[in-house]
């Protein structure tokens, strides 16, 4: 992950910032500049989504790349937020916890380190919601 | 478009070749593709390089042009060499793109070859993961056992799948790679071997997960009507399909169907004129072995959800109604990434000559392959019959 490439991603990644097309209604998260149904058609604006959502399916991770080996095990999880919109995140909880439509939260974490005295990285991942 | 023909087929053992370059595994494979063809380095009008990441794993780019030197087809011959990249899908883009070549007319004699050297790399994990979304899936920590063991929950919840069903396409597999010679693992195991074995992303164990390997495969293809001129017993493609998918796993209407291997089999069926029972082996990409049940159910081979049972009950095996990986898959044989697409051709060649030994399925007449690039962003399906 190059610096160029993590500050660019700001935004959406600090603020769940996505998009939304305003001709057929769908809402991106991860944020589309392209509407895939409208294609040319499809009239793109921002959209901030509400951080709040449901995992569709999940594993817990126990053999991990290098970068994120001090997680493991870690909770992988597909999200669906309540507007739509699925991403791939890390839910923070015992791994014994998460079950498929469990409600999350988006809260702000930091993603990992580029060693001891790196850029460290930060961004969005989910908690269990409970009301 | 001109009718097109496999002629030969050469493979490098597949494994930790500690000992064996990245060109030295090509010269390997395709010298013993062109002995199998009879075809010599002059009649040669291009070739084509699948690998997925020679730039990460070994820091070579430009590997087309790398592998037609060191065979010599570079610097005296001039031949046009092509690396083709589709993740673990470029083995069979390299076929597909060798027979759209022969098939346009542009050229006649091809060789489309694959390869990967991953193993003694830095952090296999890591470059595999570069075949998913790296911003939006790579850096929310999804590994690709991880992905795929997305799938598999999405899947055992939605069907019932159990985890010894699970297991038992890793046994089965692993059955076959036995009696591979050029197979990573060539040693049967039982169930209690994978549900045993280390969990590496629950609910996928390491027993469930295709190794990380080197090795490399080549095949060479020529017009249908020239193909007597160099073997007697040529495979004629039947069908070449490409289909493509979101890149992310998490943007598809349903984790445990892969959009474009439904497209690309129902393309292949359509091209080939076939139906379904006509195909008597198929040589699928188990990745993990998830992905194998999710194959054959999206070719059409068996209804969605009842791959498991299908398994456990042997259909799978040789012998069954429909052996699946009669090469050992990417589980038992291994899974040099860009070498894959083209060792299921490798295979499907060997099983309709006949020439498969003791995983030789009987009567062989009409084989398939399938091969995906990251959780199914890009699938690539072939049919093959003998002449
Ligand atoms: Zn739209």
């Amino acid at each position: 992950m190059t610096v160029a490439r993590f500050w660019r991603a700001i935004p959406q990644r600090y603020n769940m910032v996505g998009t939304k097309c305003e001709t057929c209604g769908a809402v991106f998260f991860p944020p589309r500049s392209v509407c895939p149904h409208c294609r040319r058609d499809g009239k793109i604006v921002e959209y901030q989504c509400s951080g709040k959502g449901k995992v569709m399916t999940f594993s817990v991770v126990h053999s991990a790349s290098d970068q994120y080996s001090e997680m493991k095990p870690y909770v992988l999880a597909i999200i669906e937020l309540e507007e739509g919109a699925r991403m791939t995140t890390h839910v923070i909880c015992e791994p014994e916890e998460v079950y498929i439509g469990m409600p999350v939260k988006s809260v702000f974490r930091v993603l990992d380190r580029e060693g001891s005295d790196g850029i460290i990285h930060y961004g969005t991942k989910f908690v269990p919601d409970v009301a | 478009m001109r009718e097109v023909a496999v002629i030969g087929a050469g493979i490098t053992a597949f494994g930790e070749l500690w000992d064996t370059s990245f060109r030295d595994m090509c010269a390997e494979a395709g010298v013993k593709a062109l002995e199998d063809a009879n075809v010599v380095g002059e009649q040669i009008d291009a070739m084509f390089v699948g690998s997925m990441s020679a730039g990460r794993f070994i820091g070579q780019e430009h590997v087309g042009a790398l592998v037609a030197d060191y065979v010599g087809l570079g610097g005296d011959l001039h031949v046009p060499a092509t690396r083709v990249e589709a993740a673990c899908a470029s083995g069979g883009l390299a076929f597909r793109q060798a027979v759209a070549a022969v098939a346009s007319g542009m050229s006649d004699i091809v060789v489309a070859a694959g390869v990967e050297k991953m193993t003694d790399v830095a952090d296999a994990t890591d470059v595999l993961a570069g075949a998913a979304d790296r911003e939006w899936e790579s850096f929310a920590g999804a590994t690709f056992p991880g992905l795929y063991a997305m799938i598999a929950c999405d899947y055992m919840n939605k069907y019932g799948l159990t985890r010894e069903q699970l297991a038992q396409v890793a046994v089965k597999n692993h059955y076959h790679g036995a009696r591979n010679p050029y197979a990573q693992f060539r040693s049967e195991i039982t169930q209690s071997t994978v549900l045993k074995s280390t969990l590496v992303a629950s609910p996928l164990r390491l027993f469930d997960c295709s190794p990380v390997s080197d090795g490399a495969a080549a095949v060479i293809v020529c017009p249908l009507e020239r193909a007597k001129e160099f073997t007697d017993t040529p495979i004629k493609v039947l069908a070449s399909a490409q289909a493509g998918d979101t890149i992310a796993l998490h943007d598809r209407p349903d984790f445990s169907t892969m959009g474009a291997t439904v497209a690309a089999g129902n393309s292949a069926f359509k091209q080939a004129k076939l139906e379904r029972k006509a195909v008597n082996f198929v040589e699928v990409h188990d990745c993990f072995t998830i992905a194998e049940l999710c194959a054959i159910e999206d070719l059409g081979f068996v209804q969605k959800g009842t791959a498991g049972k299908f398994t456990e009950e042997g259909q799978t095996q040789i012998g069954g109604k429909l052996p699946v990986n009669t090469s050992g898959g990417l589980k038992s044989c291994g899974h040099p990434v860009g070498a894959t697409g083209i060792k299921q051709v490798w295979e499907a060649v060997q099983q309709l000559r006949g020439e498969a030994g003791k995983r030789q399925v009987d009567g062989a007449e009409i084989g398939m392959t399938q091969n995906v690039g990251g959780t199914g962003a890009t699938v690539v399906s072939h049919i093959f019959g003998r002449v």
